[in-house]
């Protein structure tokens, strides 16, 4: 893309470039400006270079006010995350951020759960970095080989749980399993989680049978990023209970669970 | 500095760069990154005469050089329009098109009335939505339609009228000439083509719609085609937009015949588009030693 005035506004460094595995990737941009505005549960969209016309949206994994830095990490899936993993340190980058509604959050010593599947786990480090030993967090993989992120979260002082689809690392099953148990152990003033829609909904139908508040993540096609083009709509509930289009760019990508019309 | 100024149906336009109607909702999300005053203009999104909900998502696909959408018009209605967002773009100190949809000629008509009664500068009337009374085909897609269509609203409003042509037809000129009859001040072309996608894995079309429209770089060579043809067959200015991405699209399609030109995709992809292809039409201007953007307009030497 050619540089002027006006994309040198949205382009950023890449301090470090990291493969978590096969197919998931952990990268570091330097961009004090959008880390001091920054709140977990936001995301950043991203043009790759090329003949991209869309952004892509991934959620930060980490923010660092002092160093100036938002972490994402995120898996190849098509041509525009192929494209975006092979950017390393010192390369540029052309981003929005932050965007979106994040979490929110009550005071951080409380007990919170925290759920995520796959490569939706990276949006709760930020959550277990605040939370720290009130945070468990329970992650979910198809296997072994897609575990990323453990030893992050180990680090923040919360209680970890592991599970895989197949049971070749941590224990066999679904994230639902430990999740009950967690709660009926001592019941948590908040759940928050991000990954497949399945899970998404048998946390909220969980969350919802214990009357736990539940705030979810979730996913759309994206355009702007910003609110203005409309496209990335999902049906929520307003006040009154009735059903209308909101946008996950701008109303979510975080919601509270009971507004999702699933 | 070239002289960026142009003139349509009497209204002055600081420079002729226009965000199109869709991309820049009521422009709120773009004022935190700039002031909106620097645009030639702003088109607003597409207003019914009530609220619509819009389209089943996924609402969007990206393309080679492009994308397709399918909002289908989702907007709060025209009395919420007027009540909540124009006072507001009005005090923007740029021109502020009021782009209108509508699934009969009577609603169109309705909220045209309306405007009438506010301070818009200019309506933009968006043929390519489906009418109710004759099958849900477009009234931008038959002649005696976009004539139906264009004399209501003719008669409803006094203020500037342009009308927004759909490209998925088999002669634009005449579809333009059958507008310009009716009345009509100005055109603007072109809309989305009708385009789709489908994922191989799972066999599902992208767009929950199925088909959706279709926008960006890939379609600009038939923008530049139509608006050509449209600015010969017709004695009325003519708004280009399909596909402009740089200055120096926005040049090739003012020679062409566009009087001003509107800017959609580029804008999702990059919310300071507008104000850099500004830039860069001026720079092209004064490298090239042209001293007003206007006298692009028709220059083409065709063959
Ligand atoms: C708010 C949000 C946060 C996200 N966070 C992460 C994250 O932290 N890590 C991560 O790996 N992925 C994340 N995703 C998913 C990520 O955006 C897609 O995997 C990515 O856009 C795929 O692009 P591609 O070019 O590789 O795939 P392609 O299939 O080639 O993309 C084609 C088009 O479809 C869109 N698209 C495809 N899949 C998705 C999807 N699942 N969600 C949204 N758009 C999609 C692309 O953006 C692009 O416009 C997030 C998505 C959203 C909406
Ligand atoms: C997301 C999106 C929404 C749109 N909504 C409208 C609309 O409400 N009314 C309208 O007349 N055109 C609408 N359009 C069409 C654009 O105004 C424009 O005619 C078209 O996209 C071609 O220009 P571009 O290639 O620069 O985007 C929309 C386009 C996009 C991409
Ligand atoms: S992506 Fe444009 S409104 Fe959400």
């Amino acid at each position: 893309m050619k540089q002027d005035k006006y994309t040198e506004k949205l382009t950023y460094r890449v301090s470090s470039m990291e493969q978590l595995n096969a197919a998931a990737w952990s990268m570091v941009i330097d961009c004090p400006e959008c880390a001091a505005k920054a709140e977990p549960g936001q995301f950043v969209n991203l043009l790759p270079d090329g003949a991209f016309t869309l952004r892509r949206p991934i959620s930060i994994c980490e923010i660092n006010k002092e160093k100036g830095t938002l972490r994402i990490v995120f898996e190849v899936r098509g041509k525009g995350t192929k494209a975006l993993s092979e950017l390393r340190a010192g390369d540029t980058v052309n981003m929005l951020a932050p965007l979106g509604h994040g979490f929110t959050l009550p005071e951080k010593d409380t007990r919170v759960i925290l759920i995520g599947g796959g490569i939706g786990t990276p949006p709760m480090l930020p959550l277990a970095q605040y939370f720290g030993s009130n945070a468990v967090v329970i992650s979910g993989f198809r296997n072994q080989d897609a575990v990323i992120l453990q030893e992050d979260f180990a680090a923040t002082g919360a209680k970890t749980i592991l599970c895989t689809d197949d049971g070749s690392a941590g224990r066999f099953g679904l994230v639902t399993l430990p999740l009950e148990e967690e709660i009926k152990a001592e019941k948590p003033a908040l759940i928050c989680t991000c990954g497949p829609l399945p899970m998404l909904k048998a946390a909220a139908a969980l969350a919802s049978a214990y009357e736990i508040p539940c705030q979810v993540s979730l996913e759309e096609r994206m355009g702007c990023g910003i609110g203005a083009c409309l496209v990335c709509a999902c049906r929520t509930k307003d006040a009154n209970g009735d059903e209308q289009y909101t946008h996950v760019c701008k109303n979510g990508p975080v919601f509270n669970a009971e507004e999702v019309i699933w | 500095m070239a002289d960026l100024s142009v003139n349509i149906c009497g209204i002055p336009f600081k420079n002729p760069i226009i965000p199109a109607s869709g991309v820049f909702g009521y422009g709120r999300e773009y004022e935190r990154y700039y002031d909106l005053s620097k645009l030639g203009g702003i088109s607003t999104k597409g207003t019914t005469g009530t609220k619509r909900t819009g389209n089943l998502p996924p609402r969007v696909a990206e393309t080679p050089m492009g994308m397709l959408n399918s909002v289908g018009l989702q907007n709060p209605g025209i009395d919420a329009f007027i009540a909540n967002e124009l006072p507001h773009l009005l005090s923007c100190d740029t021109v502020i098109l009021a782009n209108i949809a509508g699934s009969t000629p009577e609603e169109c008509a309705e909220v045209a009335a309306k405007l009438d009664q506010t301070d818009v500068h200019m309506i933009e009337l968006n043929i390519s939505c489906p009418n109710v009374k004759q099958g849900g085909a477009a009234f931008g897609t038959s002649c005696t339609a976009a004539a139906q269509v264009t004399k209501a609203v003719r008669a409803a409003t006094k203020k500037p009228l342009c009308v927004k042509l759909s490209p998925n037809v088999t002669s634009i000129t005449e579809i333009a000439k059958a507008v310009e009859a009716e009345g009509a001040d100005a055109l603007s072309l072109i809309n989305t083509l009708l385009g789709m996608r489908i994922d191989l894995r799972t066999r599902r079309p992208i767009l929950h719609n199925n088909m959706g429209g279709f926008s960006g770089p890939a379609i600009f060579p038939v923008a530049v085609r139509m608006v050509w043809q449209v600015a010969n067959a017709v004695s009325l200015p003519v708004i280009g937009m399909g596909g402009v991405m740089s200055g120096e699209d926005a040049a090739e399609l003012m020679m062409a015949g566009a009087s001003a030109v509107q800017v959609g995709t580029a804008i999702v992809q990059d919310p300071y588009a507008p104000l850099r292809i500004i830039d860069e039409l001026n720079d092209w201007l004064d490298s090239n030693g042209i001293d007003t953007a206007a006298e692009l307009t028709g220059s083409v030497r065709a063959w």
